[in-house]
């Protein structure tokens, strides 16, 4: 006999069907019922009352990216829905399986511009990667996990459902089955063995092969996969911006960061390499700057899930579509052992360079004021191997990610497609929030945390242990750094007036410090780290610094420039 | 640029006809013309759009509109590829028609389909060159309405839609 049940409750037991631990979302009238029957399985799934709609999606991002699992946040119709479509967008972008319940008006109200009635999936459309309306009861429980099917599996992406009110008061069956896969999505694709032979061929024959990775290699678990391809290939890789992590840094064959701010060498041999091996990257606008003159000498092999990312940017020589894990232990197979040394030189001088101009001033500084850099350094003096590292979007970021050590895959959660200001504080709950004995570290930026600082409440009363540290230069830093490289120094509404952002941090009840003083930075760090709880470390930075090394919009990878 | 014909397979999905043409929109892309129906198949519709853009564009667009969840298969054909129609309807006043027109009517094998007290409508089956070439002369006859069809065709490509569904 089957169980029957309020649609709510259906809601909430096909969420811990698909094995959802945590849901993170802020209540209101059209979700209330689900909210109710939350209150019935509470041992069974946690609820984290955020304390804005995007902090619960930013915090579901978080929780998605460390864990591999779908990210699953409630929200309610009308603004709690449209407080979703940042998270959205960004999650679309950046490719993070998440599901969002949105509770819509009764069905019969539907279009006649009822309180708290927004077209949530005409608005989510583009920035979801695939979404529906249920108005009906027995349609609730397909619809999930139909949407968890699609959230998870190929290329992941956000998935939004919207419920009206009706369908979640109603009484219907509950028979859960999980979705497997239907006619018109297809996730595997075989991977062509002649491609495999031709990069092979190209491979082989290369006297100076250049290997790209990008989140591709997270998201298809091919981490191993990757490392056994350089071991035995000795071909030099750089990471994109979300690939960071997929290889360990101490790897000899890892040469750094690509893209406006990464490193110099991986930047500038873009355009000396015979062939370029892509793998689960997208040659982003940041990645390859002027496309015109990126890599024109090279021949491009481009492992890649989604077809409609290759030949999007960069023209590919060999294509080889699928799934990456599979396809580079093919490829691994299919060439011969080697060594570049002469090749990887040419990184290794480059990086000095590098160090000199840009590499020293940042880490160990001479003058007085504090560099980003140099916190970045002496957190990796203290941090985890597995730390977490959770950054907002700007100068801060790019520092973060410049100078942070990355050795395990999922340590790395930025906003990096959609550079979304308030990301951070959200996201790093969400991380942490997945696991409590993980470090979480949130690097955010004096303007960024202001846009959702809210969330340090939520921090407050989960008690998830997140360690917080704000570089502060009282600007808009990035945004400064290009009034003053290309607005002729035009400070136009850049230059902040701040709070006195501890006693925020104090007010929420969290440990917090603030350091203006180089003698005070390392101290501060240790303490923070081993701090059993959340702590909030404020770091008074230079005001005007800039991030090297720089590819400017609109020219090529070998114009990147160190000052 | 060239004109080519996208044709969409796709479920029977409330919302998919905005996924599609969304991508068109974010490229700042403006359809020419578009269809939709039911398939042979119930329940699998297909969609017709017509674009003038270059090849790498429509290759683009159709990947992307291939990527859509519920789209079943996208596909794209140069004209050459392709058997097309379109229909045209004409609205004509009563008092113009005479010996002359009847004649034209004629030449461009255009059937009157409606004869009404005061107009009559004449309708007119092919490509748009044709049906242009009729509304320019139509228009020397105090034409009062004209109505064009987006393209309905068929690729000359043997695939059925069965192979896209197995």
């Amino acid at each position: 006999m089957k169980d029957m049940m309020r649609g709510a409750d259906i809601v909430v037991r096909s969420l811990i069907a698909e094995q959802a631990e945590l849901i993170f979302g802020y209540p209101g009238g059209a979700i209330m019922p689900v909210y109710d029957a939350l209150y019935d399985y509470h041992e069974q799934i946690k609820h984290v009352l955020t304390r804005h709609e995007q902090g619960a999606i930013h915090a579901a991002q978080g929780y998605a990216r460390v864990s591999g699992k779908v990210g699953v946040c409630l929200a309610t119709s009308g603004p709690g829905a449209t407080n979703l479509i940042t998270g959205l967008a960004d999650a679309q972008i950046d490719s993070t399986p998440l599901v969002c319940i949105t509770g819509q008006v009764a069905a019969h109200l539907l279009g006649t511009d009822a309180f708290q009635e927004t077209d949530v999936v005409g608005i989510s459309m583009p920035g979801t990667k695939w979404n529906i309306q249920v108005r009906r009861v027995e349609d609730i429980a397909p619809a999930i996990a139909k949407g968890f099917y699609i959230a998870r599996s190929g290329r992941p992406g956000p998935v939004l459902i919207d419920i009206t009110k009706n369908a979640q008061v109603d009484f219907g069956e509950f028979n859960y089955v999980p979705c497997l896969g239907f006619r018109s999505y297809k996730t595997h694709h075989p991977i062509d063995q002649s491609a495999i032979k031709e990069a092979a061929e190209l491979i082989n024959q290369a006297e100076r092969p250049y290997l790209l990775f990008g989140q591709g290699v997270v998201l298809g678990k091919a981490e191993t996969e990757l490392k056994f391809f350089l071991d035995k290939s000795g071909i030099p890789a750089a990471s994109t911006l979300l690939g960071s992590g997929a290889l360990s840094e101490d790897h000899p064959n890892f040469v750094g960061k690509l893209g406006m701010h990464g490193n110099y060498a991986p930047n500038l041999l873009t355009n000396q390499c015979d062939v370029l091996i892509a793998v689960g990257m997208r040659f982003d606008d940041r990645v390859t700057g002027d496309l015109k003159r990126y890599a024109k000498q090279a021949k491009v092999i481009h492992l890649e899930l989604d077809p409609a990312e290759i030949n999007k940017n960069v023209k590919t020589t060999v294509a080889v579509q699928g799934d990456c894990r599979e396809s580079l232990a093919m490829l691994t197979e299919a060439i011969t052992a080697k060594k570049h040394e002469a090749w990887m030189g040419k990184f290794r001088e480059l990086e000095q360079q590098e160090k000199a101009a840009v590499v020293q001033h940042d880490l160990t500084p001479t003058k007085v004021g504090l560099t980003m850099g140099e916190v970045i350094h002496q957190i990796n003096q203290y941090k985890a191997d597995d730390a977490v590292l959770v950054t907002d979007v700007g100068q801060h970021q790019m520092i973060a990610w410049r100078y942070f050590h990355y050795k395990k895959p999922r340590t790395q959660v930025t906003s990096g497609g959609l550079g979304t200001m308030g990301f951070a504080l959200p996201a790093a709950l969400g991380a942490q929030m997945y696991d409590y004995s993980r470090q979480v570290i949130c690097v955010v930026g004096d303007g960024g945390i202001q846009m959702t600082i809210q969330e340090l409440g939520t921090i407050m009363q989960t008690k998830a242990p997140v360690k917080i540290v704000l570089l502060n230069n009282n600007y808009l830093g990035m945004v400064r750094q290009w009034q003053q490289l290309f607005f002729d120094k035009r400070y136009s509404f850049t230059e902040l007036d701040n709070p006195e952002f501890v006693k925020i941090a104090e007010a929420y009840h969290i440990k917090s410090q603030k350091v203006t003083e180089r003698q005070d930075l390392q101290e501060a760090i240790e303490d923070m780290l081993i701090h059993d709880g959340p702590f909030f470390l404020e770091v008074v930075v230079e005001k005007e610094d800039n991030v090297f090394p720089m590819i400017a919009t609109g020219c090529s990878v070998e114009e990147v420039r160190l000052s | 640029m060239k004109r080519y014909t996208i044709f969409v397979i796709t479920e029977n999905f409330i919302g998919i006809l905005n996924r599609i043409t969304i991508i068109f929109t974010r490229r700042g892309i403006n359809i020419d013309a578009l269809t939709a129906s039911e398939s042979r198949i119930p329940g699998i519709h297909r969609i017709t759009i017509e674009v003038t853009v270059n090849e790498d564009t429509v290759i683009q667009l159709v990947n992307q509109i291939e990527k859509i969840i519920d789209v079943i298969k996208a596909f794209y054909h140069e004209d050459e590829g392709v058997v097309y129609q379109e229909i045209a309807l004409y609205k004509i006043p009563v008092s113009r028609l005479d010996g002359g027109l009847e004649k034209i009517i004629r030449q461009h094998n255009a059937k009157i389909i409606a004869a009404e007290p005061d107009f009559v409508v004449l309708e007119l089956t092919g490509h748009k060159e044709q049906t242009q070439e009729l509304l320019e002369i139509l228009k020397g006859y105090g034409l009062l309405e004209f109505a064009r069809s987006g393209r309905v065709a068929v690729a000359k490509r043997m695939l059925t839609i069965e192979s896209f569904i197995k």
